[in-house]
């Protein structure tokens, strides 16, 4: 039997196969679940202090009715409580880790710079091994550069990092000029694990009623491959651990994920589409990888095809287009 | 013993003591007693016992008669229990309370006492309601202040246990119901040490057990009833003498000290004022005052009216007294004189006491009631021969009863701030101000007192806040006439509400304005610079909105101006008050989220940087001012009686000027130009597809389209908009689509029921929400004209088609209902399809207040000056009320059918055969009938026979009459449900539409049998744990009765086709619509959206079941949804009233919503087998013998 453990964010991990942040850890019985099943840690569905606030203030607003008219003040009686805000988050998270004996990741997604770390800090005392901080942020204004938006997400991080105590990863999309040095200047601000990438909703379209409906679609195995690039090109240039998410599906995903240099390769549409077992069998069929190919450890593998592992590190470095229209061509030119 | 000082309202004040003291509580919502039975069903809800631990069961009913029933039955098995209720629910309490008190049962019922529905309807306070149960053996104490509410709720409830009198508890509705004020909260011990459990273990000892078994409700005869009757005497004998005990032990612990009869006043009057309720507070500070301004005057409270106890009545009044007025808060019609006029005769004839007695009536309706007035009764018995019968606060110059009174004398304390904030219903103004009163109430000595002024519409309603506060005690029990801070929460006030006319010299003036300190003053109407300077006002603007705006508090600038009324007012050091008014948003929005809390706190911390005094100009400048109420062209009665009462200026109305019998014109909102809409719905004429949806779902009828010949637009103002006609028939004709912009209340269903986009801009629709202020005056210059153009024969239209509907001209039109709501497109197409030939009774309720609500009335006339007539009975009553209309109609055409067949040869046979055969199913029908009934009034008016002029007053009802009963589910699930079971049963034609908002909707969101499972409702805290009642299927199990349940936003032509069909069943029809309401909590303007949402998610199937269909061997029930394909809880978790228990109670939730998930499976399952059910009989055989014409000839 091969060593299937693994370290993350200071954290000794039974083998590679996490729970990325999805809908499954709404449900306590899933969280059980999923450690039945073999993942060796779950990352939490994210706390979003956005709708956090959203709910709030349309609470708010639906309970401040016109009290104009004599007979009727409002329309609604006050409850006692509503668990508005992040209490509900907190001790669902707090009953999960209890209830299992793998590691519990916090995920996180704030608004506002006091949001992050209030809410960092809850997850931290709700008992979560870890946080991940879900920066997801849309840059829709023509005056804000790249440049601020890069040091406002470093500062984010060290900002998290200064006001909790256990490891912060940071999982973020790949839409930057500059994967490598936002990377590193993250690792630099103290982020315990780099988490790659991000799939972010991208609206549709409906003609017939010419509206724009969101669309989050599960992904496949096609859109690992971007995720291994940058894992290989990062892989020992940074502190961070390294995680893939997005695209890990089959034994052979989490095998490349290892190989590009993760130490954890993340799961949510796989299990999604095939149903929580899918973890058994990924991990069964990632067992039998190693055995017939003699692999003793995971530790073996990772990062054994990383941008500084491979003969051919241009085959990293070059854009996609090029190796498609002259593969061969670049193939035995760097022979 | 220290006890906290809380700043509460009068029915929270009964409600504390209630709850606390009873173990079962029946409950029924009636404003304005209705805080009562929800501030009960919370405490419940929240787990709360009662003094024994235990808490107390909660049940909503019916009806207050039902409500009455069950205290009964719960009282009769030995269980401490009680009710609340107001006016018309007193009423229905009457016969269980003669029940109750003839089985010698203690119980208290808490009344906040309130007007009866006479020629009109009021929700305001005054005693009718409790003097009509005077003589049910129920004992009636009366409460003066909130702190008494409290007191008395406790004293008589002991004082109940221990005489076995039953007790009405009552105190001045809204008066005292909702005044907010600092009071004293009895402690648990207190209630304790007042409740002798020796007195509660005697009436458990009485209660019915099978394991003591006895009768009680036996029927007796001649020979024994009459004793038995008089053998309770010695209970009421007694119980003055407890009552007065039992007080007395109260003030041993409390320290206050009350009297079945307060004497106050000068111990040497001659000349005393007896008076009970609110009215006495304002009494005392005048007899105060007078006396500290050299008069001898007195004032005799009465606290136990019933039973009346001359004896102690007559100790009370000090023997100097030579005259007594006595002050009634009611009106006999046809008596000597009113109720307490008349025991107080009586006790002083039978004591032998030599007084003068007067009796007056005061305050009806929640009618000012003021020192100035209380002077005037003083006056008058210093006179000659003081008036007797006299009337105080009006003006009669018909019989002449009233007292004049000098309105500018004031008995207000110096000492006393007096603050008048005038706001929006919808700006959080009350809220603040209510929250003010408890920071000042409970964070300094001060005594507090706020009483809040509503609007009568519920859309753009304007409220003014009376704050008082000061060291002295306040029994000031009437409106801020002199304030000292007048604060404007909306600017477009200035120009039509006279809110500086109150104001004192050297007050100060708090504006919310979005003109700066620099530029403010040239934005003033004239008279307002005029008062400012010759007030000497202190002025200081903010602009409240801007702050608001940045801080993201939205169109709630309570806080902003709460923050400026601390600062400018001084009555607590500027960062204390700050302090108190961020703890006060912790401790209130603090359970919505921090995300509220934050946003309040940072509108606090914005608001002093932008709050700037303004220095007041010596000089006027302004020309323009204040706009007058109605346009020069209203009518005369608009000019002379509806303008003074949309001007506030009501109270000055003589009685000459109301009409004797309640009977109002209609046609009048048109007059009042409300300009509430921000922003206003601008047609695109070129995207614009005439489809009509806009004008359907208009919830105020401001958005009509006319077409018409172009010859037609001579004359038409410059940016007046036309289009050709999209009507094959109507090709060379335009089309216009023309928005009311004063009229309008903004609320956008016209946009989102718009189906068209622009195709190069997809969020352009063909008509798009603009600024209103900038479109006013062109607009209302358009709209003018649109209305002049002339309306299309509605003969040329198809009445089956939205399309067409929308060229009808609708007869109701500007109500007060809510911005968007959900009913009024409802109302306003049974008017456009029927209005000319409409008699509607309606429920009380919202479409009651929004259509009969003064000042103006919303049902219309068109050119021909028809339109719907209309009458509201009561809420228990409506469609016997509805089916009484129709009988009499009925019988009235049987009559006018009986004299035309017998004046047939005088009329003309041609004529009367015409006249008796005429096809009235179509429109064509109707008008042809209407000009032959045109004809025959014009033959009629030569005759002189009795039997013609007889004929002359019943032709019209010649012409088909549509008889429709409007209410809401209140009225149809619950207290009108057996009168609308029988008249469904009748058989007789009547349309009776349910719009079905899921709650009671009028008194404040209290739960109905129509309450969704799941949904949280007032009375139903926990959400509600029972399915909806399927009230339409009901109704199809007669067979005879039309039914169908609608749902405009998900189905228009579906709503058209039932209302149609409906109407042209000739017999009962029953209409269920959907209606979206803001007690489901959300934004109406997503109003149409969850109207589609409730349909597809299978909640609320859509269905017809026509009878005439089995006539013809079909199957009448017609599913017209489609299988639920929405999952319920993407319908219901937009609505708050749904998710706010998934917040609170998020497994309750979670089990409820399974459940009535599961339910619309069944249902659907039950629906979709009746629907393939083959049709009730075979079809009749096409060549059966029809019936031969009916001949006029006998």
């Amino acid at each position: 039997m091969p060593d299937l453990s693994t370290r993350y964010l200071g954290l000794k991990l039974k083998n590679p196969l996490v729970a990325s942040a999805g809908p499954f850890t709404r449900e306590l019985d899933n969280v059980r679940r999923l450690e039945d099943v073999g993942a060796s840690a779950i990352v939490f569905h994210s706390l979003f202090e956005e709708q956090i606030n959203l709910e709030a203030n349309e609470l708010d607003r639906q309970l401040s009715p016109n009290e104009g008219f004599a007979e009727a003040q409002s329309y609604l009686p006050e409850l006692a409580a509503y668990n508005i805000g992040p209490e509900g988050y907190v001790e669902h998270l707090y009953k999960a880790k209890r209830s299992v004996g793998i590691p519990v990741i916090g995920s996180l997604n704030g608004v506002s710079a006091g949001g992050w770390i209030r809410y960092a800090k809850l997850i931290e005392e709700a008992g979560a091994d870890a946080l991940e901080l879900n920066i997801y942020y849309l840059p829709v204004s023509l005056s804000v550069d790249s440049a601020q938006v890069e040091k406002m997400q470093a500062d984010l991080v060290a900002e998290v990092k200064n006001s909790v105590r256990i490891p912060v990863a940071v999982k973020l999309g790949p839409y930057f000029s500059a994967i490598p040095n936002v990377m590193k200047r993250l690792d630099q601000a103290g982020a315990d694990g780099l988490v790659l990438f991000n799939r972010f909703y991208q609206p549709d379209f409906d003609l017939e009623n010419l509206e724009v409906v969101p669309n989050l679609s599960l992904s496949d195995s096609r859109e690992l491959l971007m995720r291994l690039h940058w894992v290989a090109i990062l892989y020992g240039n940074v502190k961070a651990d390294l995680a893939v998410t997005g695209g890990v599906h089959t034994a052979a995903d989490v095998i490349k994920s290892m190989m590009a240099g993760a130490r954890v390769a993340m799961m949510t549409s796989a299990p999604l589409r095939y149903g929580i077992g899918h973890f058994a069998s990924v991990r069964s069929k990632l067992v039998e990888w190693m055995l017939d190919h003699e692999y003793q450890s995971i530790a073996e593998m990772q990062g054994s095809m990383s941008l500084r592992s491979v003969p051919d590190p241009e085959a990293f470095e070059r854009a996609n287009y090029m190796r498609v229209l002259s593969g061969y061509t670049l193939k035995s030119a760097t022979r | 013993m220290s006890r906290p000082k809380v700043t509460i309202d009068g029915n929270e004040a009964a409600a504390f003591v209630a709850h606390k003291i009873n173990e079962v509580i029946a409950i029924y919502p009636i404003t304005p007693s209705s805080p009562m039975g929800e501030w009960s069903d919370q405490w419940s809800s929240e787990g709360q016992p009662n003094i024994w631990g235990t808490i107390p069961s909660v049940m909503e009913m019916q009806s207050e008669a039902g409500a009455a029933g069950a205290l009964h039955g719960a009282l009769q098995a030995g269980s401490l229990a009680t009710t609340f209720t107001s006016a018309q629910g007193l009423l229905l309490m009457i016969p269980n309370m003669y029940k109750i008190a003839g089985e010698l049962t203690p119980t208290v019922i808490h009344v906040a006492a309130r007007a009866i529905a006479t020629h009109a309807l009021s929700i305001f306070g005054d005693h009718q309601d409790v003097m009509a149960v005077r003589q049910t053996g129920f004992g009636l104490i009366a409460s003066n202040s909130v702190q008494e509410v409290m007191d008395f709720a406790l004293i008589s409830q002991a004082a109940s246990l221990e005489a076995r009198i039953p007790f009405v508890h009552f105190f001045d509705g809204f008066r005292t119901s909702h005044e907010v004020a600092k009071v004293e909260q009895l402690t648990a011990d207190d209630l304790k040490a007042m409740i002798d459990d020796g007195l509660v273990r005697a009436h458990r000892q009485r209660g019915m057990t099978p394991d003591r078994p006895v009768l009680r409700g036996t029927a007796q005869n001649p020979d024994v009833y009459f004793q038995s009757r008089e053998a309770v005497e010695a209970y009421y004998r007694a119980c003055p003498t407890i009552v007065q005990n039992v007080m007395d032990k109260f003030a041993k612990l409390t320290g206050r000290q009350y009297h079945l009869f307060d004497y106050c006043g000068a111990p040497d009057a001659k000349h005393v004022l007896i008076v009970m309720g609110s009215g006495a507070e304002a009494v005392q500070e005048a007899v105060e005052y007078l006396n500290a301004h050299g008069e001898n005057v007195g004032l005799l409270k009465v606290h136990l009216y019933r039973p009346f106890a001359v004896e102690q009545f007559i100790q009370a009044l000090p023997t100097s007294v030579e005259r007594v007025a006595v002050l009634d808060r009611t009106k006999e019609p046809g008596s000597i004189g009113e109720p307490l006029y008349l025991d107080v005769v009586t006790a002083l004839g039978e004591s032998q006491r030599n007084v003068q007695v007067t009796g007056g009536r005061y305050g009806l309706s929640s009618k000012e009631f003021t020192p100035a007035m209380v002077k005037a009764v003083y006056d008058e018995l210093k006179k000659a021969s003081p008036k007797n019968h006299f009337t105080i606060g009006i003006k009669d110059d018909v019989t002449h009863t009233s007292l004049d009174f000098d309105p500018e004398y004031s008995t207000e304390d110096p000492g006393t701030v007096r603050a008048l904030f005038y706001g929006l219903g919808a700006d959080g103004t009350v809220g603040a101000n209510k929250n003010s009163i408890k920071i000042i109430g409970e964070e300094t000595e001060h005594f507090a007192q706020g009483y809040f002024v509503y609007d009568s519409k519920k859309s753009g309603s304007v409220t003014v806040s009376h704050l008082r506060f000061g060291p002295k005690p306040i029994h000031s029990s009437y409106l801020i006439s002199r304030a000292n801070f007048v604060a404007c929460h909306q600017f477009v006030f200035l120009d039509r509400l006279d809110m500086l006319d109150a104001a004192e010299p050297g007050a100060t003036f708090l504006l919310n304005s979005p003109y700066g300190p620099d530029t403010v003053w040239n934005h003033l109407p004239r008279s307002v610079q005029q008062q400012m300077i010759r007030k000497k006002l202190r002025f200081y603007v903010v602009d409240a909105y801007e702050i608001a705006k940045q801080t993201g508090m939205g169109s709630r600038i309570n806080t902003v101006m709460q923050t400026c009324f601390f600062a400018i007012s001084g009555v607590l050091p500027r960062q204390e008050a700050i302090d108190h008014i961020k703890a006060s948003i912790k401790k209130t929005y603090g359970k919505r989220g921090e995300a509220v809390v934050q946003k309040n706190f940072a509108a606090v911390d914005h608001t002093l940087a932008h709050l700037h005094e303004v220095e007041v100009p010596a000089e006027v400048s302004s020309e323009f001012d204040v706009r007058p109420a109605v346009p020069k062209q209203a009518p005369e009665f608009v000019q002379d009686v509806i303008a003074p009462m949309i001007s506030g200026k009501g109270d000055l109305l003589p009685v000459s000027a109301m009409p004797v019998d309640g009977t109002f014109p209609t046609a009048t909102a048109q007059w009042e130009k409300r300009n509430i809409a921000l922003e206003i719905p601008v047609w695109d004429e070129k995207l614009c597809i005439q489809c009509g949806k806009c004008v359907l779902v208009c919830p105020h009828a401001v958005i009509r389209a006319k077409i018409y010949d172009s010859d037609k637009l001579a004359g038409s103002p410059e940016t007046f908009k036309t289009a050709p006609a999209r009507w094959r028939e109507f090709k060379e004709l335009k089309y216009t689509l023309q928005v009311a912009p004063e009229d309008c209340t903004g609320c956008g269903l016209c946009i989102e029921a718009c189906p068209v986009k622009d195709k190069t801009e997809v969020k352009r629709r063909a008509i798009n929400m603009h600024d209103q202020l900038s479109l006013r005056e062109t607009e209302a210059r358009n709209w003018d004209f649109f209305l002049n153009l002339p309306e299309l024969d509605r003969t040329l239209l198809n009445t089956g088609q939205v399309k067409d509907v929308q060229i009808l001209q609708p007869l109701f039109e500007f109500s007060g209902a809510c911005t968007g709501c959900g009913e009024t497109p409802y109302v306003k197409l049974v008017t456009q399809l029927f209005g000319d030939r409409a008699v509607i009774a309606n429920a009380t309720g919202c479409s009651s207040i929004y259509g009969g609500n003064l000042p103006t009335t919303p049902y219309t006339v068109n050119g021909e000056g028809r339109g719907p007539t209309w009458n509201n009975s009561l809420f228990e009553d409506n469609a016997e009320f509805g089916l009484g209309l129709r009988l009499s109609v009925d019988k009235q055409t049987e009559y006018a059918r009986e004299l035309v067949r017998k004046l047939a040869p005088e009329i003309g046979d041609e004529l009367a055969a015409a006249i008796f055969n005429a096809d009235q199913s179509k429109e064509k029908g109707i008008l042809e009938q209407r000009e032959r009934v045109a004809a025959l009034k014009k033959k009629l008016e030569a005759m002189s026979s009795p039997d013609a002029r007889a004929l002359l007053t019943v032709a019209d009802m010649l012409v088909k009459k549509s008889v429709w009963i409007f209410g809401g589910d209140g009225w149809a699930y619950d207290i009108g449900y057996g009168g609308l079971d029988h008249v469904l049963a009748s058989g007789r034609n009547v349309n009776i539409l349910v719009l079905d908002t899921e709650v009671y909707s009028n008194t404040g969101g209290q739960m109905s049998k129509a309450t969704p499972k799941g949904a949280v409702a007032k009375f139903a805290a926990g959400g509600k744990s029972t399915a909806k009642k399927d009230l339409a299927m009901l109704a199809t199990t007669y067979g005879n009765v039309y039914v169908a349940r609608v749902a405009m936003g998900a189905g228009d032509m579906h709503t058209l086709k039932a209302f149609v069909e409906a109407e042209a069943h000739d017999g009962p029809s029953l209409i269920i619509a959907y209606s979206h309401c803001i007690a489901h909590g959300y934004d109406m303007v997503h109003g149409l959206e969850q109207q589609k949402n409730a349909v597809t998610s299978g909640h609320w199937v859509l269905f017809r079941y026509n009878p005439e269909l089995a006539k013809s061997g079909k199957n009448p029930f017609v599913l017209d949804s489609k299988a639920p394909t929405l999952p319920l809880e993407k319908y219901i978790y937009n609505e708050t009233r749904y998710s706010m228990l998934r917040h609170s109670k998020p497994e309750a939730a979670q089990r409820l919503l399974e459940e009535a998930q599961a339910e619309v499976h069944e249902r659907w399952k039950l629906y979709e087998a009746r629907a393939a059910q083959n049709g009730a009989a075979e079809p009749k055989p096409a060549a059966e013998p029809q019936p031969a014409k009916e001949t006029p000839h006998a």
